[in-house]
């Protein structure tokens, strides 16, 4: 990976054809798998008290994409996520919202008017959520479908057979593609399902190939497979970020998604975050969580630190 | 707002540290026949801890006539009874951990996190490594029936303090020796912990005899002609000592003495994970590592990068109290060893190397040390080659493997090195030209009880660990 002044300009020649991007790509260095999870086991050991953790928690919520992607989500059960993100704790007015509600692209006209007002955005998983297998113009209506229903935030997921194929263009392609259907008004995620890429390389290596395709953020999964977001994966997309702005002066974001659950859990990622990629990175335009029942958990520490008790799980609303 | 740690300090309420301590010997806390009293201070505060004994010529006597006495029924003992032994005493350790690693980082300076993750889990495994060895010593490839030499005189450092005893007594007793060991001065608490472990778990009396006290005491028990064999861990100037007064006798010895590691950081290697090994290599224990890899030497093409990346990481060190679950980097050990570091950091300076620290405040009262790096040095620099003993890291550059090879082995030690690639024939060409006792590839400071360990050259003699651990032992 050069760092020399000349980098911008091989930057913008990297995607020039399919093997100028698989030389770039392959030219980053190596992932040390037994390292980089001991690096990530380590910063897991952080101990996070008192402030710290009421500033942490305050900040997790703050960074949830309240999620629902099931086949079953009805418009009552999209409002009802919207009410929560705008007050996650109806008994308690300073907690903050959440970053944004996340749901399937025929929802988000729902989920608009649900957070009207808040500053809550909505997310919105097109291109054919989750497989990607569809053809790219049935990806790119799914895409501006969201967008004119007023989506903020679009997750797309890249074609991972192509990619595992070696075919890094035809993904690039696509992300630039989505990304101009998303115009001006919709930020881009870009989703690996890091689980299917299997490889710390691979996993390296796409989200190189997202940031430079144009991703505002990028994401480690849809949630939807047996591996999803890890410690190890995050830590090694925020070292990706870190890099990248580094060597262009572009800030991307990062999104771990699915299986994150519990507060102890969410801070463990966000120490990833304030020790690898840095500050920079510790706020809701650079960070999310992509969580469903990770909210609640975080409620509940929440009320716990303010009342010295511990309340249960009926002292936070379900959905 | 930046995500500030709140402190997280481990309670000291778990240990209880008497104000003074005795000899262990024979079985029992004894006065000294001498009465001089030393302190041992915790370097991050400089607080008293406890007054502890300097044992005299005479009292090194009774410990050993106590081992030697011990020896006849010790060693005639079924291996599998010495086994029951070290398995309980392994088990104490375990159920104690909190407490020892308390006291470790109170006497030492280190920081809790590696008392508690690295140096206890190791203490424990060491014990019961060697309790699985005392009844298969037939099978250890020194012939059937392999016999213990005797009394063992054993010395050790202060930077791992109850590490280096499991190294030195896990084996001993495995092997069916007896043992008079002399802690470190500045760290002689843990061992005389372990000396109540020791009555805990019910070892006969005199098999294991603890003697506290500075170089006086370590020069008697090394010299007592009743000693059958010495191990010693420590400086290569006491090391060299120690040799010439164990020439000519039928004393046994194996010496672990000094390093200056290096790190070879090819252009194709994990460029984040090195750093990470680089931060391990040199800033571990505060570089207060035998086998620390205390140069670095780096491949041109990648030196810049990597330069960067070990600053930018070098920033999120967090330095201070070390019973802060949250430190990284603790205290120095001792005021004289700061001012070593002090005095061989200013040489580099002034031979014109480059000097970088992060920012980083330093606490008032303690012995502190910033984390150091030079660049622009030579081999030719004195801090290429002195052995620093402190968080200081020399940078050098090679263009080819033969000059990493060639730059790597000028040394007159030969403890460990370090290997970073992505191409696994690179890792074992380079490897084996190295001289070095270990080398370890994409990784480095990685400790095993089963892996043998020791040096070339300066770095002494003898293998501590692994199967080759009992051979120093035992009469082969």
């Amino acid at each position: 990976m050069p760092t020399t002044a000349s980098s911008a300009h091989v930057l913008s020649d990297v995607a020039a054809s399919d093997s100028t991007l698989r030389r770039f790509l392959h030219g980053l260095p190596g992932v040390d798998a037994v390292g980089l999870e001991a690096r990530a086991a380590s910063l897991g050991t952080r101990s996070i008290k008192t402030t710290a953790k009421a500033y942490a928690i305050d900040l997790a919520i703050s960074m949830v994409d309240l999620t629902t992607l099931e086949g079953a989500d009805t418009p009552g059960k999209v409002r009802a996520l919207g009410a929560k993100a705008v007050h996650p704790d109806p008994t308690d007015r300073t907690t903050p919202t959440t970053a944004a509600v996340c749901v399937y692209p025929d929802m988000v006209a729902v989920a608009k008017e649900a957070v009207a007002g808040s500053g809550v955005k909505v997310a919105s998983v097109a291109t054919a959520f989750p497989a990607g297998r569809a053809a790219l113009d049935v990806k790119l209506a799914d895409v501006r479908e969201a967008v004119a229903a007023g989506a903020d935030e679009i997750d797309m997921v890249i074609d991972r057979g192509a990619f595992l194929a070696g075919r890094y263009l035809k993904v690039y392609d696509e992300i630039v593609a989505v990304k101009e259907a998303c115009g001006t008004s919709a930020r881009l995620k870009v989703i690996f399902e890091t689980g299917e890429l299997s490889t710390y390389d691979n996993i390296r290596r796409a989200s190189w190939l997202g940031m430079l395709a144009g991703a505002d953020f990028i994401k480690t999964s849809t949630g939807k497979v047996a591996v999803n977001a890890t410690p190890a994966n995050t830590l090694l997309m925020l070292e990706a970020v870190r890099d990248f702005r580094a060597q262009t002066g572009v800030q991307v974001g990062v999104k771990p998604a699915g299986g994150i659950r519990t507060s102890k859990d969410a801070i463990k990622f966000l120490v990833l975050v304030n020790e690898t990629a840095g500050a920079d990175w510790l706020d809701n335009h650079w960070f999310r969580f992509g969580a469903s029942s990770l909210l609640n958990d975080l409620l509940m520490q929440r009320q716990k630190l303010a009342t010295g008790r511990y309340s249960g799980p009926d002292y936070v609303t379900v959905d | 707002m930046a995500f500030e740690y709140a402190p997280a300090p481990e309670s000291r309420a778990i240990v209880d540290i008497a104000p003074s301590y005795g000899l262990f010997i024979d079985g029992e806390f004894v006065e000294s026949s001498g009465g001089e009293l030393n302190k041992t201070v915790s370097p991050a505060t400089e607080e008293v801890l406890a007054e502890y004994t300097q044992a005299t010529a005479e009292d090194v006597d009774r410990a050993v006539k106590a081992a030697r006495k011990a020896f006849e029924k010790w060693s005639a003992l079924p291996g599998s009874e010495r086994a029951k032994y070290l398995f309980r005493i392994a088990r104490i350790i375990q159920e104690r951990s909190r407490e020892l690693a308390v006291l470790e980082t109170l006497d030492n300076g280190k920081p809790i996190k590696e008392t508690r993750d690295a140096d206890l889990p190791l203490v424990a495994a060491h014990f019961f490594y060697y309790a699985g060895w005392a009844d298969k010593l037939d099978h250890a490839g020194f012939g059937a029936n392999p016999r213990p030499l005797g009394v063992a005189g054993q010395v050790i450092p202060w930077n791992f303090p109850l590490l280096m005893l499991a190294w030195k007594i896990a084996p001993a007793l495995a092997t069916g020796n007896t043992v008079v060991l002399k802690p470190a001065e500045t760290t002689p608490l843990s061992a005389l912990f372990f000396a109540d472990i020791c009555r805990q778990a019910g070892l006969p009396k005199g098999v294991v005899n603890i003697v506290t006290g500075d170089g006086r005491t370590g020069a008697a028990l090394v010299a007592h002609p009743d000693v059958n064999k010495v191990a010693f861990t420590g400086s290569t100037a006491v090391g060299k000592e120690i040799a010439r007064t164990v020439a000519g006798t039928a004393k046994k010895l194996t010496l672990e003495l000094g390093g200056k590691g290096a790190n070879i950081v090819f252009d194709d290697a994990p460029l984040d994970q090195a750093v990470e090994g680089i931060v391990n290599g040199i800033f571990f224990n505060q570089g207060q590592v035998c086998c620390a890899g205390s140069r670095l030497l780096v491949q041109e093409s990648v030196q810049e990068e990597l330069l960067d990346a070990l600053k930018r990481r070098l920033s999120t060190l967090r330095l201070g109290d070390p019973l802060d679950k949250n430190t990284d980097i603790g205290a120095i050990n001792s005021a004289e060893q700061l001012a070593r570091i002090t005095a061989l950091a200013e040489r580099g300076e002034a031979e014109g190397a480059e000097r970088w620290s992060p920012a980083c405040e330093l606490p008032a009262s303690g012995y502190w040390f910033a984390p150091t790096l030079f660049t622009n040095v030579t081999q030719a620099h004195t801090i290429a080659r002195e052995e620093i003993f402190g968080p200081v890291l020399s940078v050098l550059t090679f263009r080819t493997p033969d000059e990493a090879v060639a730059k790597a082995n000028n040394t007159q030690y030969g403890l460990s090195a370090g290997i970073w690639s992505e191409k696994g024939s690179r890792i074992l060409a380079v490897a084996n030209k190295l001289r070095a006792g270990v080398v370890w590839s994409n990784t480095f400071n990685k400790f095993d009880p089963t892996s043998p360990f020791g040096g070339y050259k300066e770095s002494g003699f003898g293998r501590e660990g692994g199967r080759h651990g009992l051979e120093a032992y035992l009469d082969v």
